[in-house]
């Protein structure tokens, strides 16, 4: 494998990492506060759908991308009343709202465009195309490092620079802010936070909200920047790669980045079966490599390579003592 | 105690959550520019007002069954089954690999092999995810999300690489023997000189979830295993003071339920399609856990539940085709029903209770209630 290849293959890990990384961090939030979420990929899909709309009809993706975090807020919304207010169960809301997105997407798509469940195809101001970091083109003669620069890292467009900019600011707000500290408290032991006088339900409010932003870009970034517009499932199971690479972060936010960038490497792999071959020299089919994260997330989850124990009153309903 | 009778908890509740959700979709239908009461007559011609209408709302009903079973069996010993997808995916593939390469002489010696290739595998991919939640902590649901997605992989991986015939290009396994056909409805019909459609939909398969809802209620509610069962759901400590060792209790559990999973490939596989296709499974999985909520996870309620749904799909595909309304309104329905009754089971029950309460303190009025002591 040359160098280009390397280059492209990285480069196309970077594309396939970035939603994943957006709904992990999407998922730590809520779940360290003590809310399950397996809805990360409706909300996606949802915010994918509303983007590609919004924006299609507006020319602008700037808004579409707001269109789309109102949607997975819609959809966080319900997950919150339904799971903290409601006290019911946060799985079974989750599989909920994952069929409502799957629903919903294609319905209103069908009424508004009329293509089949789809939306026109995007372009211009209406997607976010790559961004030239300054100086990319300057260096791109120079040897090694110009390609890495000139290809990798410039080039993407702003909601990747958005994803990896969300990991240390996820890091930042979770173990060095006070709403951090209580949030974290609330996913291990809500009732000591309550007898400390902050409110259960607020932070899990708060919590689902931003794990709802988080999920719309993840979403927008699906239809407007790795592809040009919406189609149906276009989520494609990347909520629940999401919510595996959660586990195998250990719920931690520079984990979530190394194993999205690994789980992003697969899906890289899995268009380039020539690179596998010409690397290891063994013929891997495809749809294995495609499911290798599930099945390493299970090893991790059997507690084979480290064990992973997930913040303590997580799944449960907060009910105060009377 | 019970703040609720019998009759509200197990009839009200659900028809409230399930009004609530028909509301919400008729409200759909209207934002969409359709009249929800000619799709909903649309719906009833489509699914029940012919035979072949009934032919294949009792084709999908089988399906739910055994899927919605699966998940309420789990239901009672607290495990959240979400593989049933998976496991009937891998069901699928036991009914072809029974059926592909052992020539059976007749199509009821086929079933029983089927059958059986379908329980076996969908219990031992439901066993994996059972045995690593008892044994290691594992959480199920997590883990059977996965295996949806190995069965997935795997499934095409093995069709795409084994089972494909030479030269075929799209995924799918070869035809079995024409022998091996399960009589369908229609068939029967035909038989005894009435005409019917040529369509094949619901098939002997049909009978056979029938049975197994029944199999499942005396295994619940008539055998020590089901009371074993039972007793872990409510109460984990308890069970285990009372001697009922956790781990068999849940790789058991997860059998029976991947096993019932399972089941849904004899009617896909053997009894509709006749091969093995990529997706023979078409969310029934998911649709299990609506059909369980909605069914109380009683086999009662899930066979009328399952028989709803049926209704559902059926008069969904032929709403997609006379009207511009697609087949996916069945999913926002679905999605409405498992969040009314599920998730947002408080919602619908909390003011009920305090309304039954109420009439009863106005009934019976306890020992009389003396005003609060000032405080000395």
């Amino acid at each position: 494998m040359d160098y280009t290849t390397l280059i492209q293959l990285l480069d196309s890990t970077v594309r396939f990492a970035t939603p994943l990384l957006l709904a992990c961090l999407a998922g730590l939030f809520s779940e360290r506060a003590g809310i399950f979420d397996i809805g990360l990929e409706g909300k996606m899909l949802a915010a994918a759908f509303f983007t590609a709309a919004v924006a299609s009809l507006t020319g602008s993706a700037w808004i579409g991308l707001m269109g789309g975090i109102a949607a997975s807020l819609v959809l966080a919304g319900i997950h919150g009343v339904a799971s903290i207010t409601f006290r019911g169960n946060q799985l079974i809301s989750g599989v909920a709202i994952n069929a409502l997105a799957a629903g919903m997407t294609v319905l209103i798509a069908q009424d508004w465009f009329r293509q089949g469940g789809r939306t026109p195809p995007l372009a211009g101001n209406a997607r976010f195309e790559g961004i030239t970091l300054p100086g990319a083109e300057a260096l791109a003669d120079v040897p090694v490092i110009g390609p890495l620069y000139a290809d990798l890292i410039s080039g993407h467009s702003v909601l990747v620079y958005i994803a990896f900019l969300a990991v240390p600011l996820t890091w930042w707000v979770l173990f060095r802010t006070r709403f951090g500290l209580r949030l974290r408290a609330v996913g291990e032991n809500p009732a000591a936070v309550d007898t400390a006088g902050v409110s259960v339900v607020g932070l899990r409010y708060a919590a689902v909200m931003i794990c709802g932003v988080l999920c719309g870009i993840a979403g927008a970034y699906l239809s407007t920047a790795l592809q040009a517009g919406f189609v149906k499932d276009m989520s494609a199971g990347r909520g629940f790669i999401a919510l595996a690479a959660l586990i195998f972060a250990k719920w931690r936010p520079w984990y979530a980045l190394w194993a999205t960038l690994l789980f992003g490497l697969f899906g890289a792999l899995e268009t380039r079966p020539d690179v596998i071959q010409a690397v290891i020299g063994l013929k891997v089919p495809g749809p294995l490599l495609g499911g290798l994260p599930y099945v390493m997330t299970v090893v991790i989850l059997a507690g084979f390579v480290g064990k992973a124990i997930p913040p303590r009153a997580g799944g449960e309903p907060y009910v105060k003592e009377r | 105690m019970d703040v609720m009778p019998k009759w509200a908890e197990v009839v009200l509740v659900p028809l409230i959550s399930l009004l609530l959700a028909a509301i919400i979709s008729a409200l759909v239908i209207l934002a969409i520019g359709e009249d929800p009461v000619a799709a909903t007559k649309l719906m009833v011609e489509g699914a029940v007002g012919s035979v072949r209408g009934w032919g294949y709302t009792l084709y999908y009903a089988t399906n739910f069954i055994f899927t919605g079973l699966a998940v309420a069996v789990a239901f009672h010993a607290r495990l959240f089954n979400i593989g049933g997808e998976g496991q009937a995916m891998l069901g699928g593939l036991g009914v072809a690999l029974a059926l592909l390469f052992i020539p059976w002489p007749h199509w009821t010696i086929g079933l029983i092999a089927a059958a059986l290739g379908a329980a076996v595998f969908g219990a031992a991919w439901a066993f994996i995810p059972a045995y690593l939640q008892a044994r290691r902590g594992s959480h199920i649901v997590i883990t059977t999300i996965m295996f949806n997605f190995i069965a997935s992989a795997l499934l095409i991986y093995l069709l795409n690489e084994f089972l494909k015939p030479v030269g075929q290009a799209d995924p799918s396994s070869a035809r079995f023997a024409d022998h091996l056909d399960l009589p369908t409805l229609n068939s029967v019909l035909t038989g005894m000189g009435i005409k019917a459609s040529k369509d094949d939909s619901v098939n002997v398969t049909f009978l056979i979830a029938l049975a197994s809802a029944v199999a499942v209620w005396v295994l619940m509610w008539r055998t020590r295993l089901g009371y074993e069962i039972r007793a872990f759901g409510h109460s984990e400590s308890a069970a285990k003071y009372a001697g009922i060792n956790p781990v068999r209790i849940t790789v058991i559990t997860m059998l029976i339920s991947g096993g019932l999973a399972g089941l849904m490939g004899v009617n896909t596989v053997m009894g509709e399609s006749e091969k093995l296709l990529l997706n023979s499974t078409e969310g029934a999985g998911f649709i299990g856990i609506a059909v369980a909520l909605m069914g109380r996870s009683h086999p009662v309620g899930v066979v009328i539940a399952a028989i709803l749904f049926g209704f559902l799909y059926q008069g969904g595909a032929e709403l997609a085709l006379w009207t511009s309304i697609p087949r996916e309104l069945i999913v926002v329905i679905q999605a409405l029903v498992i969040l009314f009754t599920g998730a947002l089971d408080n919602m619908v029950r909390m003011p009920l209770e305090r309304m039954f309460l109420a009439a009863r303190l106005r009934r019976a009025p306890g020992p009389e209630r003396k005003p609060a002591e000032p405080a000395k």
